[in-house]
């Protein structure tokens, strides 16, 4: 589980995290909505341990990962899978030597291993035989479905998804969604997805949380949020304009 | 709780004060930047095929470069001392003075700000973009450390190769002299390589090597810490390369003037 009490955050004189609290419960596909610049990939970054907070902790099972430095840090990341926003495919490598990459230097197994394990998961992720491409000759799709099979080919316990659909169509929205429900359900991990992908997120999400003002104003199961009587949820998720809630 | 405003005439020494810890601070930074890197350097995994990699991507493909700017250097340098030396009837002494000038100072200096150039720029543009798009933090959320894989093995292809680059250099230089002194003025050959043999001894070969030596750390440390902290977008990395570039090579000529004052 993770357990997110008093989340602190400011940037000079601006304060993005306002005291945030939220649980992530083991095994679920959890969503952050909030609007562009709201805070969320912030808050993503406290809890793979980028950023360090003014104030709260982080608790990953039982964990406080705001405290941790050093080996103990990493040992908690390996147990983590990151989806960047872009990829943050490594340019210079091949997607195969991309989703090698971790396996070899992390698990250090051996090449025959690690070659079989990559094309497993270059296959989940419906990109068999594209391996030998390197990340600027595949299309922005591909690139997060190769992304999502680095993030996913060590077999982490939790996986987070920066808005992971960011810049695709609706249909590859769509497809990256239904490939990551997919993978949850025959891989198991904690999924937390940062997303304003509304309402193609409440189609895969077990909670869905809003993230305003620096602070979780709401959070439950997308039936819950989708009827959520919160001023702030009903105006975000129904994308109106500010100020035309009541005009 | 607001904080009250200083008085008018205690503001100046506030900034001088901010301005102070500031650049401390930047200077702490920067030094750990090299101790962490020197760490890693000293503590396994190594990582040598990426070793072998910033020897080429550093060394090997700066050396037409070295060999273009090391040739006209030592032809320059043999035409314009030819000249002055003529005028006192020393023209023998053509050998030593290009060699000389090459191996103690010209040498390092020049081929130190050729690479800078060349592959410095090159560096911090590379590990700059890997840190806007996240390949970095990519790397540390693997729980790989991106100072082990990314700027360790520059600073330790910096201390390889600047010394051969240097070496490469002042040779070829020595041979530009040899073609406009000899070859194009009429000098002899056993007068040209005979005085070298005897005016130039270990100390001043060994005074360049240290200074490329020297060359080589202070020209990948900065250039990997430039890219490594790196501001946002395209701009904060053209503006990271320039820096880069900019303060390697005054580093290069204040370091070599304090060289030249410490070495004998």
């Amino acid at each position: 589980m993770i357990k997110i009490e008093r989340l602190v955050k400011s940037f000079g004189s601006q304060q993005v995290l306002r005291g945030l609290d939220l649980e992530v419960a083991t095994g679920s596909i959890t969503v952050i909505i909030g609007r562009s610049g709201g805070g969320k990939s912030v808050l993503l970054r406290h809890l793979i341990g980028l950023l360090r907070p003014d104030g709260g902790r982080v608790l990953v099972n039982g964990a406080d990962v705001t405290r941790l430095g050093g080996r103990a840090l990493d040992e908690v990341r390996r147990r983590y899978g990151v989806v960047f926003q872009g990829g943050a495919l490594f340019d210079s490598m091949t997607c195969a030597a991309n989703v090698a990459f971790p396996l070899r230097e992390n698990l250090r197994l051996p090449a025959a291993e690690v070659a079989t394990r990559v094309e497993a998961s270059l296959a989940q992720v419906g990109l068999e035989g594209m391996g030998s491409k390197y990340p600027a000759e595949v299309s922005g799709g591909m690139r997060k479905r190769v992304a999502i099979a680095r993030a996913l080919v060590t077999e982490p316990e939790i996986v987070f998804f920066d808005e992971p659909t960011t810049g695709l169509d609706p249909i590859l929205v769509n497809t990256i969604h239904h490939l990551v429900l997919n993978l949850h359900r025959k891989l198991r991990f904690t999924a937390v997805m940062v997303s304003h992908e509304i309402p193609e997120i409440f189609e895969i999400a077990d909670a869905v949380a809003m993230l305003h003002d620096g602070r979780i104003v709401e959070v439950g199961p997308p039936a819950v949020i989708q009827a959520s009587p919160n001023r702030v949820v009903r105006q975000f998720i129904r994308g109106e304009p500010e100020g035309a809630e009541g005009a | 709780m607001t904080e009250r405003p200083l008085p008018l005439v205690l503001r100046p020494l506030d900034a001088i004060g901010r301005g102070a810890i500031a650049v401390v601070d930047a200077l702490g930074r920067f030094g750990m930047f090299l101790a962490e890197a020197l760490a890693t350097l000293l503590t396994p995994p190594f990582k040598f095929w990426a070793f072998i990699d910033r020897i080429n991507y550093i060394g090997y493909r700066s050396l037409l470069i070295i060999l273009l700017t090391g040739g006209f250097t030592g032809m320059v340098l043999g035409l314009q001392v030819y000249f002055t030396l003529v005028r006192f009837g020393s023209e023998a002494y053509l050998g030593p003075a290009v060699a000389l000038s090459l191996i103690r100072e010209l040498g390092p200096v020049l081929a130190a700000l050729m690479v800078t150039g060349r592959a410095g720029s090159a560096l911090t543009a590379e590990i700059g973009i890997m840190r806007i798009t996240e390949q970095i933090d990519a790397l540390t959320v693997m729980a790989l450390n991106p100072v082990r894989y990314l700027v360790a093995p520059s600073i330790l292809a910096g201390l390889v190769t600047f010394p051969l680059m240097t070496a490469i250099f002042d040779t070829v230089g020595i041979f530009g002299g040899y073609l406009v002194g000899v070859e194009l003025l009429g000098l002899s050959q056993g007068t040209y390589f005979g005085e070298m043999q005897t005016f130039v001894d270990l100390n001043d070969i060994m005074m360049g090597f240290w200074k490329s030596l020297s060359f080589g750390v202070l020209v990948t440390w900065v250039c990997t810490y430039k890219g490594f902290h790196v501001g946002h977008g395209a701009e904060g990395v053209a503006k990271a390369t320039t820096d880069a570039v900019v303060l390697s090579s005054v580093l290069i000529l204040v370091w070599d003037y304090f060289m030249g004052t410490v070495l004998p």
